[in-house]
């Protein structure tokens, strides 16, 4: 009895490491605190501090007539922001990260599901490489490829002109608005590029929900008269909505930023990213700047909020 | 204690205030170099030969001096006006909308003339050129210069020269028989709008534009709609040097405003590509070497002005960038420049030229103008079609 009692309850340690690892023990809320203090520390102060103090700019002005900052609150910046000319540039910014979203899946998703259902051994590799090999190499040098690919003289042209199709090209540039004076002074261009730059982020998620997905669900689907398209709509799809949604949620949100590639191939008409290093960088207007920040956020928070509800989150 | 605090405190303040004043004074004598000079320029402009063995005037002022060069390059004149203001840093090449920045903001010293030699030899239309000078005092050297200037597709254009800037401006059609729609460009930058208040001063006198850059309402928003024209014209706007070239080569650009630089390297490649100086005349930039006001490599700093300023030197920048040298003895014997270097690159256009700067709400030549933010917000407008 005496000697069950002294080996179950153990004096205490004498050395610190072990009388910290008892205490640490016995009050795992401690434990917890050290542990996630200093990454919530990183998050509240870096991140989230500068995040605050960049939206707080938003809420100053420029003073018109001398250019300085006035300090003092005031919602004329983002009066401003809603000014014909910036908000075109927000609808044009998130009109074409919707489109490019909604065609990077249409594209993906038969290459993902073929990835996921039919590709094995050499060529799973083969996939993995394909997708990923773009991702390796620089950039700039792909948009700037692009750009020679899509000149009015360049290669593209060529071989529409080999073809005898020419007249299809110059018919889709004469159309309003998507056309242009050739392919990389349009937003054509600025959309074909982003939507070759971002697609292994969309397929990437979509082949992992693919994966997850029962082959005998839809053997079921199958057996109890399902046709190929409605197996495809109740069975596959909500399945892989998951997916398709997490991977909208790269497309969208780089495209919402970016603005090398308009930059570069598009009409130089501005997206929210020039704006702000316009307004930044060469205006020093950084009220306005900082209220052009905020609409990203804003709109990738309802997105997330949007992505949430579908379930995206719920394979994490 | 008390008294010893506050008397210490106003001692330590007059002693501020008193270092304050002397920064504004301009050196009175040399001293030995400090071995170290650190400088903010435009890409290209302090070259070690290690782009091209031939460009390198630096290697040899440091053998000379002691001070070893350490460059920052900038993109923008913005981005050299936050580095001035961060500090740290000797001397800085500043164009004609930075360098009164920093004047009026205190970030630069005068110059005393008298401690550089080469001074004289400066060509006499930039000796008192208004964007270094204020008040006589001078505060900094001319560094290069050089013309916005008309690049052109001697093809499309069947050989004859454009007389003015209306092909970039009005929709015509070419000497090649077809339109300038889709084949002109423009510079991607708010300065822009100098260049079409500059052809409305030629044209419509009646506006009374007397500087394009100081416009007041009427005559900026007739500016305005010049480029709304120009905007249904033009596929891209430029603002890459190496971008623009390549549209000239694929993307059959056949006219646009442009750098001699780009024009020089397409006519190094044998495209039918050359430039003119329209009857409007032209914008430009006049970039001159600048001292920080709290330098703490001043004798250095002066040594290199006084290097910058060497007929080698200028040459070989010029023959490097495309611009033209502010020393005229420059222009002749340079190998790499060439005799017909400075020609070429706008030297006999100085009277035609409308040097950038920087547009203020308190202009000289009327009583209110139109301020450089609005500038940058309405050309982004203008170029997303509004």
């Amino acid at each position: 009895m005496t000697l069950a009692a002294t080996q179950t309850i153990l004096p205490n340690r004498p050395r610190l490491t072990g009388r910290i690892s008892d205490f640490l023990w016995k009050h795992p809320h401690v434990l917890l605190a050290v542990l996630l203090g200093p990454p919530i520390l990183w998050l509240g102060i870096i991140y989230l501090g500068s995040l605050f103090a960049l939206l707080l700019q938003s809420f100053f002005s420029i003073d018109d007539f001398s250019g300085l900052i006035n300090y003092e609150f005031t919602l004329a910046t983002y009066k401003q922001l809603l000014s014909d000319a910036n908000f075109d540039i927000i609808v044009r910014t998130v009109l074409m990260a919707a489109t490019v979203t909604l065609f990077s899946a249409l594209i993906a998703f038969p290459i993902a599901y073929y990835a996921a259902r039919y590709a094995r051994g050499k060529w799973k590799a083969v996939f993995y490489l394909g997708v990923m090999l773009p991702l390796w190499s620089s950039y700039l040098v792909k948009i700037y490829a692009w750009k020679l690919i899509l000149a009015k003289e360049g290669i593209l042209t060529w071989a529409f002109t080999k073809l005898n199709l020419l007249w299809l090209l110059d018919g889709w540039l004469s159309l309003p608005v998507i056309g242009g004076n050739s392919l990389s002074v349009s937003y054509t261009g600025t959309f074909l590029v982003f939507v070759y730059v971002w697609m292994p982020f969309m397929i990437l998620p979509i082949q992992a929900a693919l994966e997850r997905v029962p082959a005998n669900l839809i053997e079921a689907s199958s057996d109890l008269g399902g046709t190929p398209q409605q197996t495809f709509r109740h069975v596959l799809f909500p399945l892989a909505l998951p997916g398709i949604v997490a991977g909208s949620i790269f497309t969208f949100s780089l495209t919402l930023g970016d603005y090398i590639i308009p930059q570069i191939v598009g009409s130089s008409r501005l997206f929210i990213g020039q704006a702000v290093y316009a307004q930044q960088g060469t205006a020093g207007n950084i009220p306005l700047a900082a209220a052009f920040t905020v609409v990203p956020i804003v709109i990738m928070g309802l997105y997330l909020w949007m992505a949430k509800r579908m379930g995206a989150f719920d394979a994490l | 204690m008390k008294q010893i605090l506050k008397s210490c405190t106003a001692l330590t303040l007059s002693f501020a205030f008193a270092t304050h004043a002397f920064a504004q004074e301009a050196m009175k004598e040399l001293g030995k170099g400090e071995g170290e000079l650190s400088i903010v320029a435009w890409a290209g402009y302090i070259e070690r030969g290690e782009t091209d063995k031939a460009y390198d005037w630096v290697t040899s002022f440091e053998k000379d001096t002691g001070c070893k060069v350490s460059v920052k390059t900038a993109a923008t004149s913005d981005e050299m006006v936050a580095l001035m203001n961060e500090g740290g840093f000797d001397l800085v090449t500043a164009s004609g909308d930075a360098s009164l920045r920093l004047v009026a903001g205190k970030r630069v010293q005068p110059i005393n003339t008298a401690l550089i030699p080469s001074w004289s030899t400066i060509d006499e239309r930039l000796q008192n050129a208004p964007w270094h000078t204020v008040n006589g005092t001078h505060y900094g050297t001319p560094y290069v210069w050089g013309p916005n200037v008309l690049m052109y597709n001697t093809e499309a254009f069947k050989g004859e020269a454009p007389k003015s800037w209306n092909v970039v401006f009005e929709e015509m059609t070419l000497p090649d028989g077809k339109s300038n729609k889709g084949r002109i460009q423009a510079y991607d930058g708010p300065i822009h709008v100098a260049d079409a208040a500059n052809y409305l001063m030629f044209h419509k006198k009646e506006l009374g534009i007397k500087d394009p850059y100081e416009l007041n309402e009427d005559q900026y928003k007739a500016a305005l709609d010049v480029l709304r024209v120009q905007r249904t014209l033009a596929g891209r706007y430029w603002h890459d040097a190496m971008i623009q070239i390549d549209d000239f080569k694929n993307e059959g650009v056949v006219a646009s405003g442009s750098w001699p630089f780009q024009v020089n390297l397409l006519k190094a490649e044998k495209l039918p590509i050359t430039s003119v100086f329209p009857e409007e005349g032209a914008t430009g930039w006049a970039d001159t070497t600048m001292l920080h006001a709290e330098s703490t490599h001043p004798n250095c700093a002066y040594m290199w002005m006084e290097h910058s300023l060497s007929p080698k030197v200028q040459g070989d920048v010029s023959a490097w960038f495309g611009t033209v040298p502010s020393v005229p003895a420059a222009c002749k014997g340079n190998e790499l420049l060439t005799d017909e270097g400075c020609a070429t690159n706008g030297y006999n256009d100085f009277e035609k030229i409308k040097f950038w700067k920087t547009p203020v709400s308190k202009c000289a030549s009327q009583s209110e103008c139109v301020p450089y933010h609005r500038w940058v917000s309405d050309y982004i407008g203008v170029i997303g079609g509004r």
